[in-house]
C-alpha cells in the first residue's frame, strides 16, 4: 500500500484554486449518467448529497435514523468558525489556518488545513442564504463569540443549537433534492458491508432495519459520511446509535485507517452519576467564555461551593494558562481537570468533577444576559442534574466527544480504496491530534458543500467504469457475508447482553486508552480486548429474529466492530511513542506536565492496513512537513 | 423505586397490539426515563424475550428521535422536556406508568413504541427550504436581519420534528410542525421569494399525508418540548390565505431560443 496524499505543488495560498483548475470536469449533460452513494446524513453527508444532486449527479443516500434530520451533528452546540474578521479583531484565513495547525499539535496536513480555512468564509454565506438563523447584533449583522485555542472572536452561532440549525439547513437542501427526484433517500437503513469490484468501491450492502432485508446498492462511487467512533468508550457524548461499522467494514475491505488513537476527550460534560448511565451530555465549550473553572485548594474539601471562600479556590486554568485562561484548548483543559481530580481535589459525590461557575458572569452581565446566551444549556443541565446553575456552579468532567482519527484520505478526500471517499468526522484529515472547538461543523460542511462536489467529478471523469448491477457476484458475496454475520450473532444465544460487553469494552478503553496512556496500560488493554472479543462471540445473547425491526441485533453488530477497532486504537497508541494533542503518553511529558512531541520520529500520519483475519495490521507512514507554520512547542500559557 | 409499567407491545404494523405489564424494580431517581426502559429491556433480553422497541438516539433532547406517550401525555409529565430528558425523579415509588406510541393515522406503528414519521419529511420536501444552490450565496452580512426577527425565526426553527404536536392533537394535525418551518423561513429576508409558494405546497403535502386540521385546542403548544408557539399557526394561516387569494396564472416562460 502506498500513501499518496496528492497535495498540489506551489504556494499554500494557491494550492486549492490551482487544483480546482487542474481537476477534470464532467460535462453538465453527462453528470446525470453517474450515480453516487452517500452513507450518513449529518453535516457532511447531507451537504454533499444535496450539492452533488444540484450539480446533476444521481445520488442515493442512507441513514440509520428514521429521518435524515436526526444525525448527531444536530447536537453540536457552540458554533462554527469562519475567518470573516467581521469583528475587526485581526482574524484572517492565515490566522485560522495557523490556530488550527497549532491547535492540532502539528499533526495535520498544512495544505488541508489551509483549504479548510479558505472555505470557512463561504460556508457562513451559504448557511445564511439557506435561512440558518444565526445570532445577530441589533444592527442586523452577524454576531460572534470566542472559542478555545483562539484569541479572536470568529465563532458564528445560533444560541446553543448551532449544529441543529446548520444540519437543518443541509437537511432542507437535501429535502429539496429528494422532492425534485435527484436524491433517493433510504432512512432506517444501516450499511453493513462495502462492495468492492475490480479494486474499486462500487456499492454497499444495507440492512433495512424495519424488515431485516439485506440489500445491495451499487453506484459509480461511494462517499462515507458516517461520523466518529467515540462510542467505543461506551459512555460518550455521541448519540447512542453512532458507530464505527461503516468505516470499519471499509477498513477490512482495504481502506487504510489513519491515526485511530487520536480521540478527543471534551473537558465540559456532565459527570457520571451511576452504573445505569447510558450516555454523557456535553455542556458547550462556549460556556467557558463566561464560566470560570475551579476546584477547592485543599484536598478532600467537602464543603458546598458557596461555603468555600474566594481565597480557598483554585481557578487552575487561569493560574496555569494566564493567556488563554478558561479558553485553553480541549485536550489541555481535560488533562488539567483529570490532574486536579487525581490529586483528590475533585468535587461532587464521586470526586470526579470540577466547578464551572457563572456567579461572576451573572454579577457582571446580569441574569437576563446570561440567559440569552446560554439559556437552553442551563435548562438542559437542570433537567439532568436537578440543580439550578444560576444558583450553584455546574459540575463538569471530561468525556469522549470526537475522534480526530478515521479513514485515511488524500487531498481529494479519497481513501486508499479507489472510489471510496470519506468526509466529515469519518475521515482523519484536518484536525491533527486535537480538534479546536467550533471546527467540526466547519470541516463537515467544507467537505460536503465545497470539496467533494469537485473531487468526485475528477474521479468519475478520470476513471471510466463498466456498468454493473446488484447481481454482480461480488455484490452477492457481500450480501451473503452480511447475512451470515447477522445469523451468527443470532445463533450464539449466550448469557451476557450486548450492553454488558459494550460497558466492559468502554471501561477497558477509558482506563487504558483514555486521557492518559502508558505502555503498561496499553499492553494490558491489548491483552484484555482479544479475550473480550472471544467471549463476545461465544457468550452474547441477542433477542428476536433477523427479519424484523430488532434493535438488539443492530447493537450487537456495532459492538462486535467496536471491539475490533479498540484493538487497533491501542496498537496505534502504543506505537506512537510521543505525546501530541489528545494522545497523551504519560512517559513523554515536559517537567510541568505538558505533552512532549517527538518530531524527529513521529512527525507523520500513521495509516493502518488490514492484513486479513488473525494477522497483525501493517503500519504505514505519511510524513508531515511544516513549511508555513514552523514546528514549535504549543504554548497557551 | 419500584414501578409497574403498562407498555404497548405490537410486533409489526400488520398485527394487532396490546398492553403488557412489566415490573421495573430498583429504579434510581437519577435515571432518565429511557435508562429505566434500558433496565427493563436488559432483563427481557436475558430472559430470551424481545425487548421493548423504542426510538431514541442523542438522549439529550435535540435529535427528536424519541417520543412516546407517558400516562397520556406526549413525552410525559414535565413541560418542555423530551422523554430522554425526563428523569425518574418526576415519578414516585409504586407508581403505575402507561407507555404508548404516538397515535395518528399518518404515523403508522412499526413496532411497539416505534412509529413511521416520514410524513413529516415529506412536508419539508414539498417546500420547507430556501432554494439556493451551493455556491450562489452573497456575503453573510449583505442583508441585515433585524435581531428581533432573527430571534423569532430561531424560536420557530427550534422545532426538533419529534411529532409530539401531532400525538397531542385530537385531530392529529401537523399544523404546529408545518407552521414552525413556514414561520422560521418567512421571518427572514432570504425566505421571502418563495413565501407564498412554500405555504401552498407544504400545506398541500400536510393534507396529502393524512394529518387533520387545526381547531385551536392548543394541545400541541402544551406538548411541544421546544416551546413552539401556536402564534406560528396564525402566521402560517395568514401566508396561506394571502397566497391562495393572490394565486396568479404562471408567468410566461423566461426561456429563449438561444
Amino acid at each position: 500500500m502506498e500513501l499518496r496524499a496528492g497535495i498540489p505543488t506551489g504556494p499554500i495560498e494557491t494550492k486549492w484554486s490551482r487544483h480546482r483548475f487542474e481537476m477534470k470536469l464532467v460535462n453538465p449533460a453527462n453528470k446525470r449518467k453517474y450515480s453516487v452513494i452517500v452513507v450518513g446524513t449529518g453535516l457532511a453527508g447531507a451537504s454533499a448529497a444535496a450539492s452533488m444532486a444540484e450539480l446533476g449527479y444521481n445520488v442515493t443516500t442512507f441513514c440509520y435514523q428514521d429521518s435524515p434530520r436526526r444525525a448527531h451533528s444536530i447536537a453540536a452546540q457552540g458554533g462554527i468558525n469562519a475567518a470573516k474578521n467581521y469583528q475587526n479583531d485581526g482574524d484572517s484565513v492565515w490566522r485560522l489556518f495557523y490556530d488550527t495547525v497549532k491547535g492540532g499539535d502539528f499533526r495535520a496536513r498544512e495544505a488541508n488545513v489551509h483549504r479548510l480555512a479558505e472555505l470557512s468564509v463561504a460556508i457562513i454565506d451559504q448557511c445564511v442564504a439557506q435561512g440558518v438563523p444565526f445570532a445577530r447584533e441589533y444592527g442586523g449583522v452577524l454576531a460572534n463569540r470566542s472559542f478555545g485555542g483562539a484569541l479572536v472572536s470568529r465563532t458564528f452561532y445560533a444560541r446553543g443549537q448551532t449544529g441543529q440549525q446548520l444540519l437543518l439547513g443541509a437537511y432542507q437542501a437535501l429535502s429539496r433534492q429528494i422532492g425534485l427526484g435527484k436524491v433517493r433517500m433510504f432512512s432506517r437503513h444501516e450499511m453493513l458491508e462495502l462492495i468492492v469490484i475490480d479494486g474499486r468501491a462500487r456499492g454497499i450492502v444495507a440492512r433495512d432495519m424495519v424488515t431485516g432485508e439485506m440489500q445491495a446498492h451499487v453506484a459509480d462511487a461511494v462517499v462515507l459520511a458516517t461520523g466518529g467512533y467515540g462510542n467505543v468508550f461506551y459512555l460518550a457524548t455521541y448519540a447512542k446509535g453512532c458507530n464505527t461499522t461503516a468505516i470499519w467494514r471499509a477498513y477490512r475491505k482495504g481502506a487504510a485507517f489513519g491515526n485511530p488513537c487520536y480521540t478527543q476527550i471534551h473537558p465540559t460534560c456532565i459527570p457520571v452519576t451511576g452504573d445505569h448511565q447510558s450516555k454523557l451530555t456535553l455542556m458547550s465549550e462556549s460556556l467557558r467564555n463566561d464560566g470560570r473553572i475551579w476546584v477547592p485548594q485543599a484536598k478532600g474539601d467537602r464543603r458546598s461551593a458557596d461555603q468555600i471562600p474566594e481565597a480557598e479556590r483554585d481557578y487552575y486554568l487561569e493560574r496555569m494558562y494566564p493567556t488563554y485562561g478558561n479558553l485553553a484548548p480541549r485536550d489541555i483543559a481535560s488533562r488539567a481537570a483529570k490532574k486536579v481530580c487525581d490529586e483528590g481535589r475533585g468535587v461532587g459525590e464521586t470526586g470526579l468533577g470540577v466547578y464551572l461557575d457563572f456567579a461572576d458572569a451573572i454579577r457582571r452581565l446580569g441574569k437576563p444576559a446570561v440567559e440569552e446566551k446560554y439559556g437552553n444549556l442551563f435548562e438542559m443541565y437542570e433537567r439532568i442534574t436537578a440543580e439550578d446553575p444560576y444558583k450553584v456552579p455546574m459540575r463538569i468532567y471530561p468525556a469522549s466527544h470526537y475522534t480526530m482519527g478515521g479513514l485515511w484520505v488524500d487531498y481529494n478526500l479519497m481513501s486508499t480504496l479507489p472510489g471510496l471517499h470519506v468526509i466529515g468526522e469519518a475521515n482523519f484529515s484536518d484536525h491533527g491530534a486535537n480538534r479546536l472547538g467550533a471546527s467540526a461543523l466547519m470541516q463537515g460542511l467544507a467537505d460536503g458543500y465545497f470539496i467533494i462536489p469537485y473531487t468526485i467529478g475528477h474521479y468519475l471523469a478520470g476513471n471510466p467504469l463498466p456498468r454493473i448491477d446488484t447481481d454482480h457476484p461480488e455484490a452477492r458475496r457481500a450480501v451473503d457475508e452480511a447475512c451470515q454475520r447477522v445469523r451468527r450473532l443470532l445463533e450464539i444465544r449466550g448469557k451476557r447482553t450486548t450492553t454488558s460487553f459494550h460497558r466492559e469494552l468502554g471501561s477497558i478503553m477509558w482506563e487504558g486508552c483514555g486521557m492518559g496512556r502508558n505502555e503498561a496500560g496499553l499492553k494490558k488493554a491489548l491483552a484484555r480486548i482479544p479475550a473480550l472479543r472471544e467471549e463476545f462471540w461465544k457468550n452474547v445473547t441477542v433477542a428476536g429474529e433477523g427479519g424484523e425491526l430488532n434493535q438488539s441485533i443492530e447493537h450487537a453488530g456495532r459492538v462486535a466492530d467496536f471491539i475490533e477497532l479498540a484493538e487497533l486504537m491501542c496498537l496505534d497508541a502504543l506505537e506512537r511513542r510521543e505525546s501530541c494533542g489528545g494522545h497523551f503518553r504519560e512517559e513523554f511529558q515536559t517537567p510541568d506536565g505538558e505533552a512532549l512531541r517527538d518530531d524527529a520520529n513521529f512527525c507523520h500520519v500513521a495509516a493502518w492496513e488490514h492484513q486479513g483475519e488473525g494477522r497483525p495490521p501493517k503500519r504505514h507512514v505519511e510524513p508531515l512537513t511544516f513549511e508555513n507554520v514552523p514546528l514549535a512547542t504549543r504554548s497557551y500559557k | 423505586m419500584d414501578l409497574t409499567l403498562n407498555v404497548w407491545r405490537q410486533p409489526n404494523s400488520a398485527s394487532a397490539g396490546g398492553f403488557v405489564t412489566y415490573e421495573a424494580k430498583g429504579i434510581s431517581p437519577d435515571m432518565s426515563f429511557l435508562e429505566m426502559l434500558d433496565v427493563v429491556n436488559e432483563g427481557l433480553i436475558l430472559r430470551g424475550e424481545a425487548p421493548i422497541a423504542f426510538d431514541h438516539d442523542c438522549r439529550e433532547g435535540i435529535c427528536g428521535t424519541c417520543g412516546m406517550v407517558i400516562n397520556g401525555a406526549p413525552h410525559g409529565p414535565r413541560a418542555r422536556t423530551t422523554a430522554c430528558q425526563l428523569h425518574m425523579r418526576s415519578f414516585r415509588d409504586g407508581d403505575t406508568i402507561t407507555i404508548e406510541p404516538w397515535r395518528a393515522s399518518a404515523f403508522p406503528v412499526i413496532r411497539d413504541l416505534v412509529v413511521d414519521r416520514r410524513a413529516l419529511d415529506r412536508i419539508i420536501q414539498a417546500g420547507g427550504y430556501i432554494s439556493v444552490n451551493t455556491g450562489s450565496a452573497p456575503d453573510g452580512n449583505a442583508i441585515p436581519v433585524p435581531k428581533e426577527n432573527a430571534e423569532r425565526a430561531m424560536d420557530a426553527a427550534a422545532c426538533i420534528g419529534c411529532g409530539a404536536c401531532v400525538a397531542a392533537c385530537p385531530n392529529a394535525s401537523a399544523m404546529l410542525f408545518t407552521a414552525a418551518k413556514i414561520s422560521h423561513l418567512g421571518l427572514l429576508p432570504q425566505g421571502q421569494a418563495e413565501r407564498s409558494e412554500r405555504a401552498l405546497r407544504m400545506i398541500a403535502a400536510m393534507d396529502a399525508a393524512g394529518f387533520g386540521a387545526c381547531t385551536n385546542h392548543a394541545e400541541c403548544e402544551a406538548a411541544c418540548p421546544k416551546g413552539i408557539r401556536i402564534e406560528t399557526i396564525a402566521r402560517m394561516n395568514r401566508d396561506y390565505m394571502r397566497a391562495a387569494l393572490r394565486r396568479r396564472p404562471p408567468a410566461a416562460s423566461a426561456g429563449g431560443t438561444g
